[in-house]
């Protein structure tokens, strides 16, 4: 029973954590990316079609990165190269991701999908209890738990790391020492677009193997508030991803178990919960202003 | 080649106003690809898609029905944008304000009385109002950011409508339909000619571009909405309160969708139902930027959005293309109007000079 529970919540948490951490990424070189969610229903309804056309769930997965990375880009063109407000331009993404996915994916509501199966890692999913919950699962959630331990690596032990922090705390600085602002800034923003896009594809191939218009039913916005919770960190932004997960979940059991409440207050425990630890995060104003890339959501335009 | 930006000294009036006519004429091409991509006739599908429409009476009522909630959210959003408050939770603040509004017709269907709707309007302002406080309360007090806080309110509050119209507010003569009776004829909005449905809604609308219209532009609170937007520093030099003015603009927004939401509710539908809203909340945002954050160009531009939804409507009885991509166009709109808009404050260079061995600059 533990067992059942605990792999559900893995299932919920992964789209969670990796989406935010795309997310972190972009908002440590200064770009806030609102657009989130659309990028993730684009990456959901790409993966899910590719894999529907090809029969192969893992053209499926690399369709979801490619349609979220190519979504990001056009977030990247307007705010870097156009200057764009990034609010703005993220909300834009966002409900052009919406309503672009319900009608590229009208043709395969109803459709079952074909799922992403679990990858067995020898030996190691002989270990009792963690063996079945940690080795053998699919393909994403090993990505979603490297990714952390790489980006953690990449942001607080490598050069480039370094400097794209630099460029998210000060880009008038990082760019007078001679660093790229916005081709790093891009990449970064790219870098950003693929995890939502292997998120969504996550949805659409694992979480429920089908097509449904606005699938991702707010997950996009919970991971941005998870950045934000992590206090840009990784690490704790995989302990808060998993937080969540086991709020959605537990809701998702106490309506199984039919305890007198009524359903519609258990399915909005997860949006009360990420109200309550935004303020649990936000209400110290200095942790957050140390926390936060100084630069973030600012516009740059290179003097020359 | 790369694209090179130089600030002008100031916006250019040219571009300000052709910038989003510019938009208009970029998504409307982009719209005759995607027809075109779907294998329609483009000329076809965009007349019967923004032409046809406005060929019929009735059917220019419909534009003036959803016009109206477009153009009420979208100049209390203006006042939010202007002074740099992301409140993008409208479509909560108008679900919720459906909902107060609605007490009085769905608890107490025997009262007959005039008061009643000026009572529901006013119930429908407050309720809004005070959902927007609580972003508004978080943000003053906690720091917390008014973007997620406003935007997670969105959905508790459409879980608590579907739960009232399918739990306590359920009509009990409605053979179990999922709505509550409907309104006693002294509740339900007046129609404002004979000739269709069109109801007082779009008349508040109007009122209310052209009240916040002359505040922002005559009156001493509209100059400190600009410049805290543009400043908070400068604005605090000026003795303006940027605390204070999270809570204004939260409040003016959240009352005007209030109103939106209980004419909506007591103009057009008539009883309340688990949905009330195409995502109205959500387009009014496009339709504040189309209309340039401007009252007046906001009421222009909400009869434009109206159309994508009329539009759609149409084009899917006559020529077959699914309502959806009404939402494409409106996406496809916001893109153009934010790209357009860099026009205002910078002259945009394509550069194509090659780069040649010793005088290589970094790009």
């Amino acid at each position: 029973m533990l067992e059942a529970i605990l792999l559900t919540v893995i299932t919920a948490a992964t789209p969670l954590v990796i989406a935010a951490l795309g997310e972190l990424v972009t908002e440590r070189s200064g770009v806030l990316n609102l657009g989130v969610e659309g990028m993730m229903i684009m990456g959901a309804v790409s993966a899910f079609a590719a894999t529907q056309i090809t029969g192969s769930p893992y053209i499926g997965v690399l369709a979801g990165i490619a349609a979220g990375g190519a979504f990001s880009l056009l977030f990247g063109f307007l705010t870097l190269t156009l200057v764009a407000n990034q609010v703005a331009t993220g909300l834009a993404l966002t409900i052009l991701g919406l309503g672009l996915s319900g009608q590229l994916g009208e043709s395969f509501v109803g459709q079952p999908g074909i799922k992403l199966q679990p990858i067995v890692v020898p030996l190691l999913s002989d270990i009792p209890f963690m063996g079945r919950l940690l080795f053998q699962q699919d393909l994403i959630f090993y990505l979603s738990i490297a990714l952390v331990v790489g980006i953690n690596w990449f942001l607080f032990k490598s050069r480039t790391g370094l400097k794209m922090r630099a460029i998210g705390d000060n880009h008038a600085s990082a760019h007078a020492l001679g660093i790229n602002v916005i081709r790093t800034r891009y990449l970064a923003v790219m870098f950003g677009g693929a995890c939502a896009g292997l998120a969504g594809a996550q949805l659409s191939l694992v979480y429920t193997p089908q097509w449904v218009e606005n699938m991702t039913a707010g997950r996009g916005w919970i991971a941005l508030a998870l950045v934000v919770f992590a206090s840009w960190r990784p690490l704790r932004l995989l302990a808060g991803g998993y937080l969540f997960g086991a709020v959605s979940i537990g809701q998702l059991h106490a309506q199984a178990f039919g305890i007198g409440i009524p359903s519609q207050v258990l399915s909005a425990l997860p949006y009360v919960a990420t109200i309550v630890v935004l303020i649990i995060i936000s209400h110290n104003r200095r942790t957050t202003l140390i926390n936060t890339p100084a630069s973030l959501g600012k516009p740059f335009v290179p003097e020359r | 080649m790369r694209i090179e930006l130089q600030k002008r000294p100031e916006g250019s009036r040219l571009f300000s106003f052709l910038s989003p006519l510019l938009a208009l004429a970029l998504t409307l091409f982009f719209g005759g690809i995607m027809f075109w991509m779907l294998g329609k006739n483009p000329v076809d599908a965009l007349y019967s898609f923004f032409i046809e429409p406005l060929l019929e009476v009735w059917s220019l009522h419909e534009l003036a029905i959803k016009a109206a909630p477009l153009i009420l959210i979208a100049v209390g959003l203006s006042v939010c944008y202007r002074s740099n408050n992301w409140n993008i939770g409208a479509e909560g603040q108008f679900t919720i304000g459906a909902i107060t509004g609605s007490i009085l017709p769905v608890l107490y269907p025997e009262w007959h009385s005039p008061m009643i709707l000026p009572l529901m309007l006013i119930m429908g302002m407050v309720g809004g109002a005070l959902y927007a406080g609580i972003p508004a309360l978080l943000k003053t007090r906690f720091n917390t950011n008014e973007i997620l806080t406003s935007l997670m309110l969105v959905y508790i509050a459409q879980l608590y409508l579907d739960w009232l119209a399918r739990g306590p507010w359920r009509d009990p003569q409605g053979y179990n339909f999922p709505q509550s009776r409907s309104f006693v004829p002294e509740a339900v909005l007046p129609e404002i000619l004979d000739s269709g449905r069109a109801h007082l809604a779009i008349v508040f609308a109007v009122v209310a571009a052209v009240a916040l219209w002359f505040m922002m532009r005559f009156m001493l609170k509209g100059f400190e909405v600009t410049v805290l937007g543009q400043s908070e520093r400068a604005g605090r030099f000026a003795g303006f309160s940027a605390r204070r003015m999270v809570w204004f603009s939260m409040l003016v927004s959240g009352a005007l969708a209030g109103l939106a939401g209980i004419s909506e509710v007591s103009g057009s539908i008539g009883h309340v139902q688990p949905t009330i809203s195409p995502g109205y909340g959500f387009t009014a945002i496009i339709v504040a930027f189309l209309g340039r954050l401007n009252p007046l160009g906001i009421v222009a531009s909400g009869f434009v959005l109206a159309l994508t939804y009329l539009g759609g409507e149409a084009a899917q009885l006559s020529i077959g293309i699914s309502d959806k991509v009404s939402r494409v166009f409106q996406g496809l709109l916001l893109f153009f109007v934010l790209s357009c808009d860099t026009l205002i404050h910078y002259r945009v260079r394509i550069v194509t000079q090659k780069l040649t061995g010793g005088t290589a600059r970094h790009a």
